[in-house]
């Protein structure tokens, strides 16, 4: 054979083989959309695709799949919905009776330390003391019931990790099989090593069912370090919440928080009740929602600051 | 060109806003929720940043003194879901504002809306109702 013949015969077998990686290449990237994204087809796709998409969406959700949380996800109801200004969004601290936490003494004593600058105790900017303003890490619970926006879940056979928008924060939730740690002095026993107080706790889920995973957390960080909402709840570092995450079909999941904090509330109460999520386009890029207290220094100065004077009043309590 | 202005208030003339403080992070104690203003200007500053974006306009009275008006709005992501961004608006843009301006008579407020010189008026959704700010967010969306 002569070089040029085979060099062509090379050739050839290459075509062959870039035909074969391009099949593969978009034999995957079908699989990988029908895997994570709505059932819709990707909104990704060509503008021209869209009025079908639209009409594909209008369709009902495939079934949910077994022990299978993985996507990213939105507020179902718009992207405002999961703010929560006014505290926990199934009891918003709105003065109503109804939405009365049931306080132990402990409790609203320190309820009354903290000045929030929301709800009927809603207090000007100068005289807030939401850890928030400082850029201290929100902690659990209140990362579910502060600007819960787009959150994206991934999860292997070990653990679930649930990525938030706000303050670009992450929490691991295992799966494995481990037990909640036990509350201790000083922080939580795993082993025979007390471990210190999180945050964002220790968290531990359990598959209920095909589609709801209970996830039990408890090791958070002391009272005077969190809040548990943006009306100045609070939470102490007995604190074991309960979050039931139920994948009601292909594209839609219901978020259930309840607090049980025997410092703070004389019995556990819901929190947040089913709050739904819907399944986004995988190719989402979600955007950055961050706290600089550069920025917040200068917002303050430019425009807080002058907002609350002269004339400004002390908090109520 | 620094336009040639007049502040024209507009106090309470558009009646009664069934207001919603929409507001991640501070609440109304401070604001006037049912008075708005129109200002006319010269952007000096648009900063996109957290936890408010802050638009500071030059706004020149009729005894040709120039007052600088801070506007603020909510922060990057909720304005990107009502069709704001960072390029959207530039120093030196003449524009009209809308305003709730804050009780204490400073010049400062809520915007409302922009209006700027290629035509376009940005709607933030501050002093509408929550289903006017959904569909707001549901037409940026679906123009996306």
């Amino acid at each position: 054979m002569t070089n040029a013949g085979a060099f062509s015969k090379v050739l050839s077998r290459l075509r062959v083989l870039r035909k074969v990686l391009v099949l593969a290449l978009i034999v995957s990237s079908a699989t990988l959309v029908r895997g994570n994204g709505p059932q819709a087809p990707a909104v990704h796709a060509a503008k021209d695709q869209k009025s079908a998409a639209a009409n594909a969406q209008k369709a009902a959700p495939a079934a949910a799949p077994r022990h299978d949380l993985s996507g990213t996800w939105e507020p179902a109801n718009g992207p405002s919905e999961g703010i929560q200004p006014d505290g926990v969004k199934a009891m918003p601290n709105d003065g109503k009776p109804e939405h009365q936490l049931p306080y132990t003494p402990y409790g609203l004593q320190t309820y009354k330390s903290h000045h929030a600058l929301f709800g009927p105790d809603e207090n000007l900017p100068e005289f807030n003391n939401d850890p928030r303003d400082k850029c201290e890490p929100l902690g659990f619970p209140r990362m579910d019931f502060y600007n819960l926006r787009e959150t994206q879940i991934l999860q292997n056979e070990y653990k679930v990790a649930l990525l938030y928008e706000y303050g670009t924060a992450w929490r691991v939730i295992w799966t494995d099989g481990r037990p909640l740690p036990k509350l201790v002095d000083g922080g939580v026993m795993i082993g025979n090593e007390v471990k210190e107080p999180r945050y964002y706790g220790y968290s531990v889920g359990k598959w209920v069912d095909d589609t709801t995973l209970v996830v039990q957390t408890t090791g958070m960080m002391a009272e005077d370090r969190v809040w548990l909402d943006t009306a100045g709840r609070p939470i102490s570092d007995q604190v074991r919440v309960e979050e039931r995450i139920h994948r009601v079909d292909h594209d839609h999941l219901e978020w259930t928080v309840t607090i049980d904090d025997p410092k703070m509330y004389t019995k556990p109460w819901i929190a947040m009740n089913k709050f739904p999520m819907k399944l986004e386009d995988p190719h989402r890029d979600v955007m950055e929602q961050y706290c600089s207290l550069s920025e917040m220094e200068n917002y303050n100065k430019v425009f807080a600051s002058p907002a609350s004077a002269p004339g400004g009043q002390a908090p109520k309590h | 060109m620094r336009s040639k202005v007049m502040a024209v208030f507009a106090l309470a003339l558009g009646g009664v806003t069934f207001s919603v403080p929409l507001l991640a992070h501070h609440g109304t104690a401070a604001f006037e929720n049912e008075k708005k203003i129109t200002l006319k200007g010269t952007v000096a500053e648009w900063l996109w940043s957290n936890p408010h974006c802050l638009l500071q306009v030059d706004v020149k009275g009729d005894d040709g003194k120039v007052v600088r008006w801070v506007g603020e709005t909510q922060n990057p992501v909720s304005m990107t879901n009502v069709g704001w961004s960072k390029a959207a608006i530039k120093a030196g843009d003449d524009v009209t504002v809308v305003m709730l301006p804050v009780k204490n008579g400073m010049p400062l407020g809520r915007l409302v809306s922009v209006a700027l010189p290629n035509g376009k008026t940005l709607i933030s959704g501050e002093g509408a109702s929550r289903e006017e700010r959904d569909k707001l967010e549901q037409e940026v969306h679906q123009a996306k």
